[in-house]
């Protein structure tokens, strides 16, 4: 108590000093920021930082993506006609964007057939920013929450038929341009439908709602949203679920099945032919016995 | 080869004749083997054929390697058919693969489920089975090749090539309607193709497609029919076949590399009994090993994940076996040209490479030993080989059929290598179709302009010698190699060969003045023959070896130091000479 007092009667000793009222101005500030950070109502802070999130996002999509889908999101139209430099984003969706960046396929590092997945260029607030912003230009699909395409809150038995009838909408609507192992597979002039091996969840649900590149566009009309977390639930399961036959050679079908049949199969029998012929007879008897 | 003559050979039979051997002091092997002798009379048949001789060259056990994969196949085929249930019958799967629990599929899919995940070894077995499809197919192919660059598809072999052939042909048959059984979404796939080619048949297509599937495509009928022909009638026939190829090779005594000793009349090697029967049936546990290995390590078809078949469905990667790949690859590039004849459909773009290209191809295999022992005229036996550079024409035909195939093959896997190579799948398309073309033809080119250059090197080894590696100095500065003289079985077997006789077609008239009845003929035949062999390189005369010699001697005598050190290429010249050698040049 002694001490306690002591240590009061130190701190009261400056209280009329020349920076007290700073001091405690600074401690009033810092309690009321905090208080308010801590018990703010959620819908407040949203709405607050959802414009200057667009107007985070307007920046960075004026200095990295402007140059091709026009400084407005409205898309740059190229001389022949129906070819753009890129397209308008009017209506894409914060999903859209999402997927496109935060996989790394925008921005592109030069025009091609297609955006080839790589490293991602912006951080989780900057995609967020400039996904608030291209969402700002038109209604479209939102970034879809993890309850929208897992499982986990399910029975047993209905996660089992969730993958079950998930596997047979792959095979109906994915595999004929991803493969049945989802390894993608090859499109006309250049193009491809890449693997689906390491894709996060999120990815392949916005893929499936906003259609990407050379993918088309599964709406919710016709493949409801637990449709498209059924085929997701397919593609986990496949991956936790041991390869059955051994090492899957790819999972491309028959064309690796073939060269491994050519170079392991008759590659190591003809080795064995060789190894065969040029073993002549051999005798356990050494010559001085035989003579 | 002193100690041949040492060799104890009291164990050996003292002859070939064909009464057996008896044992002159009764023990109890010999008399049950007595006993039973006298009761089947096998005892004459196995004196001559356990002792049966066949050469020793890793080639000639190609196509072993299609006989023990088709045991393999026999033995794990009999496993598979006492769970397998042939019935397109609509059932739900309740097995225990979760993924596919409650979907409804034929009671083929189901049992070939049923098989992978809930009878112990049977994954093991069905990727066995499927793994050692794939090595026969592979190992009838490189078994006909090694048998057409040796030449020994001649006389007397030549029905001995076209049953080979027909197994290919019935290997592939087979192969496909396996491929068929499981009706998971890629049998479902190749059938449709398969129906698709049966359509494109001008008149009859339809009338076939309806008489194979027993109504519309996909019917019930299907899978039943294909089992009976996957597990009877093909593999009746391939074990017939099978049985006449071997009678035939036993027949005709198996063909050897020409050596010293080596003749058309005798066969050097080792006995069946004991050494080919422990090479032969040490090769078939190896065969068997590396099936099992591939069968246990490596995934073949998961028809789980392909799923069952439905017509809605399909996925990237549809190919057949690779043994299909090559039609299916000339389908891939052929444009899609189609006419209208009467207000028919003629689907060029499916007759083409499906129903014309390959048949043709079949047809040209099967005739290639005939259109050669015509071209050549040459009505004798061979039972000795050649080596692929001492018939480049016929090497040549063979490495372009090969570029061919091997083009239209890769042109098979199209998607797989534009996805892989990262290149355009149009692109590859174009390639192939010109590639298809000038591919072989440049083959062609390039394999016998290699076999001849590789035949002017044998003469110059047998003339000049071998390279030595010595390279030497002469005083100007100049270098130049040291040559040796090969051994004499190394020339023996270099010079083993008969030289190639180009035909000169006769007179178009006989003396009377009438006209020759197969004169056109014959001029054609000239024609071929001049082209086929008039640019081989034929073996040195005895005289040239002679001279040759001749001149070697000299040259080890010069470079042995009695007058000169040796000097290398200087010794080509005359300036070592004396006078009375000078006469050598123009020997």
């Amino acid at each position: 108590m002694r001490l306690l007092n002591r240590t009061a009667g130190r701190l009261s000793r400056h209280r009329r000093g020349p920076l007290a009222g700073l001091v405690v101005l600074l401690l009033g500030l810092l309690l009321t920021g905090g208080l308010y950070t801590a018990l703010s109502p959620a819908q407040a802070e949203t709405q607050a930082s959802e414009t200057e999130q667009v107007a985070e996002g307007k920046k960075l999509f004026l200095a990295s993506c402007a140059f091709c889908h026009g400084k407005n999101g409205e898309g740059i139209a190229t001389v022949r006609e129906g070819y753009q430099v890129g397209p308008s984003l009017v209506g894409v969706g914060a999903a859209a964007v999402h997927f496109q960046v935060d996989t790394g396929r925008m921005p592109m590092a030069n025009s091609a057939q297609q955006a080839p997945k790589k490293p991602v260029v912006f951080n989780d607030e900057e995609i967020a920013a400039l996904a608030a912003y291209v969402a700002s230009l038109g209604p479209g699909p939102a970034i879809p929450d993890e309850q929208d395409y897992s499982i986990e809150g399910l029975s047993e038995e209905e996660r089992e038929e969730a993958i079950a009838r998930g596997g047979q909408i792959f095979l109906t609507n994915c595999t004929a341009c991803h493969n049945f192992n989802g390894a993608g597979g090859a499109l006309p002039r250049g193009g491809y439908a890449p693997s689906l091996d390491g894709v996060e969840p999120v990815h392949i649900y916005e893929a499936m709602l906003t259609g990407p590149q050379q993918m088309p566009n599964f709406s919710n009309g016709n493949l409801g949203p637990e449709e498209k977390r059924d085929v997701i639930a397919y593609l986990e399961s496949l991956k936790a679920a041991p390869e059955y036959g051994g090492f899957a050679l790819g999972g491309l079908g028959p064309v690796s099945e073939g060269l491994f049949a050519w170079i392991v199969g008759i590659g190591g029998l003809v080795v064995a032919a060789v190894w065969i012929a040029s073993h002549t007879t051999r005798s356990t008897r050494s010559k001085a016995d035989a003579s | 080869m002193s100690t041949d003559a040492r060799l104890d050979t009291s164990k050996v039979a003292r002859t070939n004749g064909s009464t057996p051997a008896t044992a002159s002091k009764p023990n109890r092997a010999g008399s049950l083997a007595n006993w039973a002798d006298e009761r089947l009379g096998l005892g004459t048949a196995m004196k001559k054929n356990l002792r049966k001789v066949f050469p020793d060259h890793w080639s000639f056990m190609l196509g072993e390697i299609a006989l023990w994969s088709f045991v393999v196949l026999l033995l794990t085929g009999v496993f598979l058919t006492l769970w397998y249930n042939p019935s397109m019958g609509h059932i739900t799967y309740e097995g225990s693969y979760d993924q596919l629990r409650g979907v409804g599929m034929s009671e083929a899919m189901a049992s070939t489920l049923h098989l992978s995940f809930d009878v112990r070894g049977g994954l093991l077995m069905r990727q066995m089975h499927h793994w050692a499809a794939m090595i026969f197919i592979a190992s009838m192919l490189v078994h006909l090749l090694r048998v057409y660059f040796t030449g020994a598809h001649r006389k007397p072999r030549e029905l001995n090539w076209v049953i080979g052939c027909l197994l290919l042909l019935l290997g592939t048959l087979e192969g496909f309607t396996g491929y068929s059984l499981p009706d998971d979404l890629l049998s479902g796939t190749g059938i449709r193709a398969a129906d698709g080619f049966l359509k494109a048949t001008p008149v009859a297509g339809s009338y076939m497609s309806f008489f194979l599937f027993g109504g519309e495509f996909p019917g019930e009928s299907v899978i039943p029919r294909l089992y009976i022909v996957h597990v009877l009638l093909i593999p009746g026939l391939l074990l017939g076949l099978i049985a006449a190829h071997m009678m035939l090779l036993v027949y005709h005594k198996h063909t050897q590399w020409p050596g010293p000793g080596r003749t058309e009349q005798n066969v050097v090697g080792f006995p069946m009994l004991p050494v080919y029967a422990a090479k032969a049936g040490g090769f078939f546990f190896i065969v068997f090993g590396v099936v099992a290995i591939m069968g246990g390590l490596l995934t073949i078809n998961p028809v789980w994940k392909f799923g069952p078949y439905d017509p809605t469905k399909v996925t990237a990667g549809s190919q057949p076996d690779w043994y299909m790949g090559w039609p299916d690859g000339l389908l891939r590039i052929m444009p899609g040209w189609e006419s209208v004849i009467f207000g028919y459909t003629i689907s060029w773009n499916v007759m083409v490479p499906i129903l014309i290209v390959p048949p043709l191809m079949l047809v040209i295999l099967m005739l290639l030993p005939f259109i050669e022992g015509w071209i050549t005229g040459d009505k004798r036996e061979h039972h000795l080989l050649q080596r692929p550079r001492n018939a480049p024409t016929r090497t040549a035909v063979m490495v372009a059929l090969m570029t061919f195939y091997g083009l239209a093959w890769a042109a098979g896997g199209n998607d797989i290598i534009a996805i892989k190579l990262e290149s355009d799948i149009n692109n590859i398309t174009y390639f192939m179709r010109v590639a298809i073309f000038l591919g072989p033809l440049l083959a062609f080119w390039i394999t016998r302009r290699w076999c001849i250059s590789l035949q002017r090197h044998d003469n110059e080894t047998l003339l000049h010698g071998y390279e030595t590696g010595i390279i030497m100095r002469d005083p100007q500065g100049g270098y130049s190699e040291r040559h040796a003289p090969i051994d004499g079985r190394r020339a023996y077997t270099l010079t083993a060969r008969d030289r190639d006789h180009v035909l000169t077609a006769g007179e178009d008239t006989d003396e009377a003045g009438v006209a020759k009845p197969n004169s056109r003929t014959e001029r054609v035949r000239a024609k071929l023959s001049a082209w086929a062999f008039g640019h081989n390189v034929q073996k040195p005369t005895a005289a040239e070896l002679e001279a040759a010699h001749h001149h070697e001697s000299h040259e080890a005598e010069l470079q042995s130091g009695l007058d000169h050190p040796a000097e290398g290429r200087a010794m080509d010249d005359h300036q070592l000479r004396t006078v009375d050698e000078a006469p050598l040049r123009e020997r």
